[in-house]
């Protein structure tokens, strides 16, 4: 609860406050407190003590498993502002204004990581997209933004149309009357056609907000069209959090009768895997590289999903979303530095900014698998999970092959940083500060100390 | 007495990578030259005190000494455990062994960025060491996949013209195989009995070892680490990766996977796939000797037409190693037991054959053998060295592979006769295009680049000296290497005869 509503206030504080202050410069420095007091509120609420004591009538519910998601949003979010904090006013004249919306976002996603209800998931879900919708076009003058803010408004508010038809359908159709998401967990083979209408609506329109196949055809757009600093955002966090709820929604409600949807899932993985991973092999700037390969990341964690019974899941969705925003908030803190964004751009990037060469090549490394790095770690829970399940093994296959594939384009990358001699004219001025690359080698070392550790983080769960 | 304290397999290990990481700060290459002389010296002098205390001869049992554990990942049966038994001990005293002297023979090469070089070249041996003593799936896996990733860099920024291409192929082929039997170790894994209350299964050696799978359950999982031990070894149709490599890749480098790292996919099939998969082994045996056997007759065959010398070499590395890979699908003790003594010879060999590429370029500063002509005219002792080993490469009574490939062959030969007499095929051919090669380089008329060879440098020499010394004594006397590696082959077949 402490985060809930800390990030409304707070949003709503920077938004109001933006009206005072006289210099852009000032209102990272508030989102950097925000957010810090939000954490620490968060990490209280962990262990205990709630600020907020609001009856919410068994429509919140506050477990280690929502808590521990929300501390890892908020420490993705606090990095993007430790990293990109200068570049949020590049995009355009209402700073506090992008800040406050971000926080609007991070109160949507708290909301997602602990709905009891369906009528909360709407709720969250529609606080978590609308600001980004907005977030999307912010750089008015970008012809690409305004093209991809609203691609995303149209394509959002349809699947929350459907997320609604869907809600309908299920209150409808379970026997309670009930909008609870624990009172509609029907046991095995009990499936009346409301419910498996409504089931199979929320799972599409689910799959529209993390970006599966084939719902996934407006990811790549709006992530190359935003500015970057948003992309890096929407990519990490905003999928992150619709991932925990779609795990919350289907764990609590439908995990019971998984078979009836375990092949429907593995075929959007099948589909999300091979579509993210072969076209991104084709991309020549890596912001779109990367906007592609973050669908094939979805892929991966759709496998918790698909194993969503397995206890080993659950550790696997918080590593996995742990995992991947740290390395993609990395590498996007770099690619943002520079003003080229295709792969020649990083020609000799080793010679220029030997430092920032290093840590991205972590953050790659990461990205790909390699062991040492969390990526791997992630990557080797969820295909245990999905092991662990026993079905459609053809699908683990599947994935390592993909991922085999994945490495063909981050080690594209890898070798323009190391092995290829610069391009004049291309990126031959990259500016950083000392903080930034204090902050970059912090992001590689927690991503190397989940690689070695990851019960550092997982262990939590069981609090 | 030293066990209680710090044992031999973590140092091992810790020894290479800590001094991996200090190296990338020692600016001065001389100095970090002699630096990673010294590491690796370091390691040698510890692999040689732990081989006095392997005492296998008082504890024949599997695993006796040296074998510690610590918690990891404790709630999916996770631990860091590190072992060594025979072929343990055989395999981290060759990557030992081989690392000193890599290093001496290419002393005087210069390299840009010489400390990033020699820290990875460490990082490397820290992997690969890892392999080898890992009774660990998970940490098997692990560093398994940390050994591709120094040699990767050291490949793609040192070498030859199309380096980068190359060794990106050898990754992605070496990438793909390792993560098809991460998915049969979770799956393995997922069918054993843990032996910790905190959780249900157990990634350990022994856990994996008293598995029960269903023989349909083998055939599957079989091929999927099979793939992964292929392509590194390289068999047979896997091995597109290795000439490109090979021939692209700067020395050190080449020395590593030819001499070290193909090791570890022999010693992966033998420790990992024989004995949890003993059913699938005995249905796939054929078939996969077949492949071997044609991977030896086939590279052989391109061996007899190459003009580059390092391809040369590579292609009779696959010659080489498609026999060790029959030999270990024989199952039978004379094979396995050829294929361990085998693993120390081969790794000699060919270490010693690419120190005399890797002179005859640096010298004279050409690679194909249609220009050289005469080398043993003006230097004789490198001319003796060369005969000595090309004689050991080619298996002649007295030299170290001899003994190792008779033993392999008798093994096959009990397999099955028809399988011996191609493998054989194989010998003489290994005799016609290593004698042509010695033949055509250093005998005939002496041309204009002769004069160049005169002298080797004192690295060449003592690595030379030191390596013929090696195979001739082996050749004459390979019983203490047969003693060390009994016990495991022992217990390899106990557990691959259970069909």
């Amino acid at each position: 609860m402490n985060a809930i509503i800390l990030t409304a206030i707070w949003g709503v504080v920077m938004m109001f406050g933006g009206v005072f202050l006289k210099k852009r410069t000032t209102p990272k420095y508030w989102a950097i407190a925000g957010i810090l007091i939000i954490l620490i509120a968060n990490i209280l609420e962990f262990f205990g003590h709630s600020i907020f004591n609001i009856d919410t009538k068994g429509m919140l519910h506050f477990d280690s498993f929502g808590l521990l998601f929300n501390s890892v949003i908020f420490i993705c979010t606090l990095l993007i502002f430790l990293l990109n904090g200068s570049d949020f006013e590049k995009i355009g004249l209402h700073v506090s204004e992008y800040f406050s919306l971000i926080f609007f976002v991070l109160c949507g996603a708290s909301i997602l990581s602990s709905f009891n209800t369906l009528l909360l998931l709407f709720l969250g879900i529609e606080i978590l997209s609308i600001p980004l919708y907005i977030l999307t076009g912010s750089d008015k003058r970008n012809l690409k933004g305004n093209e991809a803010s609203l691609k995303y408004f149209l394509m959002g508010a349809f699947s929350t149309g459907l997320l609604l038809m869907g809600i309908a359908l299920i209150y409808g159709g379970n026997s309670l009357g009930s909008f609870y998401i624990d009172a509609i967990n029907l046991g095995k083979g009990n499936l009346p056609v409301l419910i498996a209408a409504g089931l199979v609506l929320l799972l599409v329109a689910m799959s529209f907000k993390v970006s599966a196949a084939p719902f996934h055809f407006w990811a790549p757009d709006v992530y190359d069209g935003a500015p970057s600093v948003i992309t890096s955002f929407m990519m990490t966090i905003a999928k992150v959090a619709a991932f925990a709820a779609f795990f919350r929604l289907f764990e609590t409600s439908f995990g019971a009768m998984q078979y009836q949807w375990q092949m429907l899932i593995a075929i959007i993985t099948a589909a999300t895997l091979l579509i993210g991973n072969i076209t991104a092999v084709f991309q020549r700037s890596v912001k779109r590289m990367l906007a592609y390969s973050s669908i094939s990341h979805a892929g991966f964690m759709m496998f918790t999903l698909f194993a969503i019974n397995e206890a080993v899941s659950k550790d696997g969705l918080l590593l996995y979303a742990g995992a991947y925003s740290l390395a993609t908030i990395g590498i996007f803190a770099i690619i943002i530095k520079m003003t080229d964004y295709s792969i020649e751009g990083f020609n000799g990037l080793g010679k220029k900014q030997p430092l920032l060469a290093l840590t991205a090549v972590i953050f790659l490394l990461s990205l790909t698998g390699i062991p040492l790095t969390a990526g791997f770690t992630a990557k080797f829970y969820v295909l245990m999970a999905a092991v662990k399940d026993g079905h459609q093994i053809w699908l683990v296959i599947l994935a390592v092959i993909c991922a085999a594939t994945g490495a063909i384009y981050y080690f594209k990358v890898i070798q323009a940083i190391y092995f290829k001699e610069p391009l004049p004219g291309l990126n031959d001025e990259i500016v950083v500060s000392r903080s930034f690359k204090w902050m970059l080698v912090i992001t590689a070392a927690l991503i190397i100390l989940l690689g070695i550790l990851p019960g550092l983080l997982v262990d939590w769960i069981y609090y | 007495m030293l066990g209680n304290y710090y044992t031999f397999p973590e140092l091992l290990i810790w020894i290479p990578f800590v001094t991996g990481l200090i190296a990338i700060f020692i600016k001065n290459s001389n100095s970090v030259k002699m630096f990673a002389l010294l590491s690796s010296i370091a390691t040698l002098v510890v692999s040689v005190i732990s081989l006095f205390y392997s005492d296998i001869a008082h504890h024949p049992e599997f695993f006796y000494y040296s074998n510690v554990s610590y918690v990891w990942m404790p709630y999916i049966g996770s631990s860091f455990s590190v072992g060594l038994d025979g072929m343990g001990f055989l395999l981290t005293f060759l990557t030992a062994f081989s690392y000193p002297l890599i290093f001496a023979a290419t002393y005087k090469s210069e390299r840009k960025n010489a400390n990033v070089f020699f820290a990875l070249m460490l990082l490397s041996q820290a992997g690969i060491m890892g392999v080898f003593v890992a009774t660990d799936a998970l940490l098997f896996y692990f560093f398994w996949e940390l050994a591709l990733i120094p040699l990767y860099f050291l490949c793609s920024k040192w070498g030859g013209e199309k380096r980068i291409q190359a060794t990106f192929k050898f990754f992605v082929y070496t990438f793909l195989g390792s993560l098809l039997m991460l998915v049969g170790i979770i799956y393995v894994y997922v069918h054993t009995i843990s032996i910790s209350p905190d959780s249900n299964h157990s990634f350990s050696l022994h856990a994996f070892y008293n598995v029960l799978l269903s023989p349909h359950q083998q055939d599957w999982l079989f091929w999927l680490f099979f793939i992964a031990f292929a392509v590194k070894i390289p068999i047979f149709p896997l091995h597109t990766w290795q000439p490109d490599v090979y021939e692209q890749s700067n020395y050190p480098s080449v020395m590593i996977l030819s001499g070290v790292m193909v090791k570890m996919g022999i010693f992966g099939m033998i420790r990992w796939l024989l004995p949890v998969f003993p059913v699938a082994v005995g249905k796939f045996d054929h078939f996969v000797m077949i492949l071997c056997i044609i991977g030896i007759l086939y590279a052989s065959c391109i061996a007899l037409y190459q003009n580059d010398l390092k391809r040369f070499v590579a292609w009779s590395s696959i010659a080489h190693l498609g026999l060790m890979g029959a030999a270990i699908f024989s199952t039978n003790r004379l094979g396995l037991q050829g294929v361990m003594l085998e693993m120390l010879n081969h790794g000699i060999n060919i270490l010693a054959l690419w120190v005399v590429v890797d002179i005859i370029e640096k010298k004279t500063g050409v690679r194909k053998i249609s220009e050289l002509s005469g080398l043993g005219t003006k230097s004789p002792t490198l001319a003796i060295f060369v005969v000595i080993i090309a004689f050991a490469n080619i298996a002649l009574p007295l030299s170290n592979s001899f003994v190792s490939e008779f033993l392999m062959l008798n093994g096959i030969f009990h397999f099955n006769k028809w399988f011996a007499a191609f493998a054989t095929l194989g010998i003489v051919l290994s005799a016609v295009y290593m004698l042509s090669m010695v033949q055509k380089t250093f005998y005939g008329k002496a041309n204009a680049l002769v004069d160049k060879v005169k002298k080797m440098s004192a690295g060449e020499s003592i690595v030379l000296v030191i390596l013929v010394i090696a195979i001739l004594i082996l050749g004459i006397y390979p019983e203490p290497v047969i003693h060390l590696t009994q016990s495991s082959v022992s217990e390899i077949l106990s557990r691959v005869n259970i069909r």
